[in-house]
């Protein structure tokens, strides 16, 4: 059977390649999905915890994290459109309006 | 045992996520990724938060990326795709992040500590036994997420509205 430290350190990976994305990436989308990565794999480790001692709790954790995440997204993205109307672009280097 | 393939899977799609220079290609990489996630929650018997995986996942939020991403007509990225080199303390501190990650995981993966998993009820992950803990232990984060989800949708309506006149 699969030890839990091997979920953990799947978990670690998808979190790494997550936060990569994010400090790397200029297109404004994509550093939202990276965002949606790191989320995901904080939903593995939960439940991952949960089913090696028998808990409810993370599970119940992972469900409020895909509720936070739902609500996250939808904002999100209507930001974007917002200063898309204004600016048409998504990339991140150009928005230096509140740059000193 | 299908736990290696899988997961070496949704590793593979997470860096086609971060890599590739195409939004839309990004946007399917993430969808296979969250699938493979739901598999890999439904070999751990949780399988209400599998089906909500993807129903929610999958099936709502990569939506909602589809479609700005289609609404904002986004192409390739042209030109670089990665931050400038100009800010060497950033590309700093990801090595730093990276290396520190890579050795954690190599020292953890030299311990044994936790063995296989040990035998659980049969109620570990159906809709009851969460459901019955969702509505007397965490009742309380299940209605302030209601509020939150109110909060978030009224907040998208004013935010994407047209100018008001």
């Amino acid at each position: 059977m699969v030890p839990l430290t091997h979920y953990l350190i799947f978990s670690a990976v998808l979190f790494t390649i997550g936060v990569f994305g994010v400090l790397v990436r200029r297109n404004v989308i994509v550093v939202f999905m990276s965002i949606e990565i790191m989320l995901n794999a904080v939903n593995i480790s939960l439940i991952g915890f949960d089913r090696y001692f028998d808990q409810n709790d993370g599970q119940i954790f992972s469900f409020m994290v895909m509720c936070v995440a739902a609500a996250e997204v939808s904002i999100g993205l209507a930001i974007i459109i917002s200063l898309f109307r204004n600016k048409p672009t998504v990339n991140l280097d150009e928005f230096n309006i509140l740059k000193g | 045992m299908i736990f290696y393939p899988i997961a070496a899977l949704c590793i593979a799609l997470a860096l086609a996520v971060v890599l590739n220079k195409n939004p839309i290609n990004s946007a399917m990489s993430l969808i296979g990724m969250m699938l493979g996630l739901a598999a890999i929650f439904a070999f751990l018997q949780a399988h209400f938060i599998a089906i909500l995986q993807i129903i929610i996942y999958a099936g709502a939020i990569m939506v909602l990326f589809m479609f700005v991403i289609m609404l904002l007509n986004l192409k390739e990225d042209a030109g670089s795709w990665m931050a400038r080199d100009k800010n060497k303390l950033l590309n700093g501190l990801t090595a730093v992040m990276l290396v520190g990650g890579l050795y954690k995981i190599i020292d953890v993966l030299t311990q044994t500590d936790f063995k296989a998993a040990p035998a659980v009820q049969d109620s570990f992950g159906t809709v009851a036994r969460i459901g019955e803990a969702l509505f007397t232990d965490f009742v309380l984060p299940f209605e302030v997420a209601s509020i939150l989800l109110l909060a978030a949708m009224v907040g998208v309506v004013v935010l994407a509205k047209s100018k008001l006149d």
